[in-house]
């Protein structure tokens, strides 16, 4: 690069020396010398380019036999060689490491750059068997649950998260189950974006989600601590778990504690949406059918709900994470029929600070959810005589009910627990119905999770509803996730 | 009235700008060892947090909702990065809506990424193989020279946040930096004499530390990373470890202690509780004094069995 310059000066001298023949000896002389002298300083630097070249190559070769050293010990998965510690005290940062193309071969997620898409299979299934077989799906009215004797698909749900863009950020569960007879069924359970980066605090959620109803709520079946769903949740948000297409905005607040606000508005319709405008598929809920009520008229027909939640550290190794919630909506017994449900909720954990993957700890969950149910008047006339076999006047059925479990992982990959349900039936019903019913159970349960992608579980029942008497029921459960899997919640 | 109220929240406004200006940068970072030499670079200019503790699995930590808070409230993230905290950070990030510490921004800061790591595996991941990290071994900073680039990192961008104080970062880096070299010269003195000598660890969590002071793993006592070892490979492993003269089994302080101390004391090693974090015990109060623990830990185990 120098040489331009220097051919262009050196040319110049010529013809100066040309021109100045006339002149005096000793100025061409001189001429002649710095003319030398320059071509031995472009000779110098040269030779120093071409040696500092030569000495980046042989570093840069260095350092790629280097590393050849340490993935041959790596591949004979031998201890590293005592020189590697002498070949790389290089002080200066090391350069990125290098991108690999990614091959079909590899997880999906590599790195934790945005756009990249998080995809995972978890499964889970049942097997065992209650004292009443025929009632099996009585006792166990979560949508996730046993659903007979013998073996039952709990969940198969693939889940797809990442960063859409820079500004928001995607979940999506597509869960598949079978039918007790081998029907297979597919459902969207969660689809939805969430803000990033808005100001003030606040994120909004929008699309199909589980709505913000105390703890168990919003957590997928594989994170339960039991192979079954909590009667509560079961009877008052539904088997399927309170969620349905809407809009919801959170507000963490400014408090020095950890306490976030969130309101949402989603459809009050379907199966999704229970105690709510759910037509039951014609069946009768709570001693009546569907009153044919309509779609949405106004803004009061849709779901509303609101939670506040708030956690405190009591100290190093205790948390506790409270909450309270409610959720209003309009419901199919007849017009202008609305159902509200109220809970609170408590998580503690205590979590060693000598933990070691994560064990020992203990955690205490509970929830009590309370549902005031207005009930339209009703009549029904079964063998169509004019003469109605079912009269029922309009009335207000509350009930409440809870659950509280404890668990202990007491070592390493091992878990104890146990469960208390209650349900204290409908007060004031005209007409005692199986769906609010009195019913009470209890369940311990022992899970051995081989790693954090797999677990095995075994639980026992023992449960008494008024109407239908007790019976027993011995569960196992087996979990295994495949892919890379979004971690947890607190 | 109404322009006393003007005057009143103007001067609010300046008071509140003044103190921005001010206000020392927030630095939440994962690991306590991060914390550490943020708090040495940063000197008085930043306010350190750190999540983990020095005691625990720092694989399994739990994502407390106080920390969402900790995080909204950060000005800068500091992780260590290679998958070491992904299972309880990215829910902590998510919730905090905090749009300086979001990948990408100036504000998070992952410090594997200026870090050779160890052990980057080239064929298939699978997890037969245990939690084996696709991006290599994340337990990079016991390596005194990784401590350095993680400095280096954080004066950096430190400087990138608040370019006021910037040559009070470079002055604290250098101080950084001589203190290490110091210390490392005695580091390397110490252990000279103990080159080539044969370790096991528990958890692949030492790899860089050995490498860099030339001991030289003989073993785990868990079979694969992140997996409970058998009975069956522990009767594999004590013969394994007796001929190769063994003469270590470090574990880290939250480490139950039954089985590597079974394993030591029939392979006729020294069972040595090295802590892998800053507070791994009380007498381990910053990073350089972690490897200086350590260093003098070992040393003395080595002299003493002789």
């Amino acid at each position: 690069m120098r040489a331009g310059p220097f051919w262009a000066w050196a040319a110049t001298v010529c013809l100066c020396t040309g021109l100045a023949q006339a002149q005096e000896t000793n100025e061409t002389e001189k001429l002649k010398q710095q003319l030398e002298e320059t071509q031995r300083r472009f000779e110098q630097q040269q030779r120093e380019m071409r040696e500092s070249f030569e000495r980046l190559m042989r570093e840069q070769q260095s350092q790629i036999d280097a590393l050849k050293k340490r993935l041959e010990t790596h591949s004979t998965n031998a201890p590293p060689a005592e020189e590697s510690a002498r070949a790389t005290p290089s002080q200066t940062p090391a350069s990125a490491p290098v991108e690999r193309p990614w091959s079909p071969t590899e997880p999906i997620r590599i790195g934790t750059a945005q756009a990249y898409m998080g995809i995972s299979f978890d499964s889970l299934f049942a097997v065992g068997g209650m004292s009443k077989p025929n009632e099996v799906q009585l006792y166990e009215p979560g949508g996730h649950d046993p659903n007979r004797n013998g073996f039952t698909v709990q969940n198969l749900e693939t889940v797809f998260d990442g960063k859409v863009d820079p500004y928001f950020r995607a979940q999506a569960n597509i869960v598949l189950q079978l039918t007790p007879d081998s029907e297979t069924t597919i459902e969207v359970e969660e689809a939805w974006l969430e803000t990033m980066s808005l100001p003030w605090n606040l994120q909004f959620k929008a699309g199909q989600y589980l709505t913000q109803f105390g703890r168990l709520n919003t957590q997928h079946p594989h994170t339960w601590d039991f192979v079954d769903e909590p009667l509560v949740n079961a009877r008052f948000l539904g088997p399927d778990g309170l969620r349905n297409p809407g809009i919801q905005l959170s507000w963490l607040i400014p408090t020095p504690f950890y306490s976030e606000l969130f309101f949402s508005v989603q459809n009050s319709a379907g199966e999704t949406a229970y105690s709510f405008d759910d037509t039951h598929g014609g069946d009768f809920f709570l001693g009546r059918q569907d009153a044919a009520t309509g779609g949405i008229d106004s803004m009061s027909d849709l779901l509303y709900s609101a939670r506040y939640t708030a956690s405190f550290d009591l100290s190093d190794e205790n948390t506790v994470l409270l909450g309270g919630s409610g959720a209003f909506g309009p419901n199919s017994s007849g017009a202008d029929m609305r159902t509200r449900i109220y809970g609170v909720d408590l998580f503690y954990k205590w979590k060693s600070r000598n933990q070691s993957v994560g064990f020992p700890f203990i955690t205490w969950q509970s929830e009590w959810m309370y549902r005031r149910y207005q009930a339209g008047a009703f009549q029904f006339d079964g063998d169509g005589d004019g003469i109605p076999d079912i009269s029922l006047p309009a009335e207000t059925l509350c009930d409440w009910g809870f659950y509280t479990q404890g668990s202990y992982g007491f070592t390493p990959r091992w878990v104890v627990s146990l469960r208390g349900d209650y349900l204290n039936g409908g007060m004031g019903a005209a007409v005692p119905t199986v769906d609010n019913d009195r019913q009470w159970r209890i369940s311990p349960a022992l899970t051995w999770y081989p790693s954090e992608f797999s677990k095995i579980r075994i639980q026992y029942n023992y449960d008494r509803f008024e109407t239908l008497g007790p019976a027993w029921g011995i569960w196992m459960q087996l979990e295994f996730l495949l892919g890379s899997h979004a971690a947890h919640r607190f | 009235m109404r322009s006393a109220l003007y005057r009143l929240g103007v001067g609010t406004c300046l008071a509140l700008l003044v103190c921005a200006a001010h206000a020392k940068l927030n630095v939440v970072a994962t690991l306590p060892d991060f914390g550490s030499i943020a708090q040495d670079i940063g000197g008085d200019q930043v306010k350190v947090t750190s999540i983990a503790r020095g005691t625990e699995d720092p694989h399994f930590v739990d994502a407390k909702p106080s920390y969402i808070r900790v995080l909204n409230q950060a000005d800068v993230l500091i992780e260590g990065g290679a998958d070491l905290e992904v299972g309880w950070l990215p829910p902590l990030v998510n919730s905090a809506r905090n749009a300086k510490i979001l990948a990408e921004a100036p504000g998070h800061v992952v410090l594997s990424h200026r870090v050779a790591l160890l052990e980057v595996p080239m064929g298939q991941v699978d997890r037969s193989m245990g939690d084996v990290h696709p991006f290599g071994n994340p337990h990079y900073w016991l390596d005194p020279f990784n401590g350095r680039i993680i400095a280096e990192t954080l004066a950096e961008r430190f400087s990138q946040l608040d370019p006021p104080n910037a040559a009070v970062y470079a002055a604290n880096l250098k101080e950084f930096d001589k203190r290490l070299d110091r210390k490392m010269e005695d580091w390397t003195k110490l252990l000279e004499p103990y080159r080539g000598t044969k370790v096991v660890t528990y958890h692949k969590s030492y790899e860089y530390f050995l490498a860099r002071f030339g001991l030289s793993l003989a073993g785990t006592v868990e079979p694969k990373p992140g997996v409970e070892p058998s009975p069956s490979y522990i009767n594999g492993l004590i013969p394994r470890a007796k001929e190769a003269k063994v003469r270590l089994v470090l574990i880290e302080p939250f480490r139950a202690r039954k089985t590597p101390a079974y394993v030591a004391d029939a392979a006729g090693a020294t069972l040595l509780v090295l802590p892998q974090s800053v507070g791994g015990n009380e007498k381990v109060k910053d990073y350089i004094g972690l490897i200086d623990y350590d260093v003098a830990q070992i040393a003395a185990a080595l002299k003493e069995s002789k």
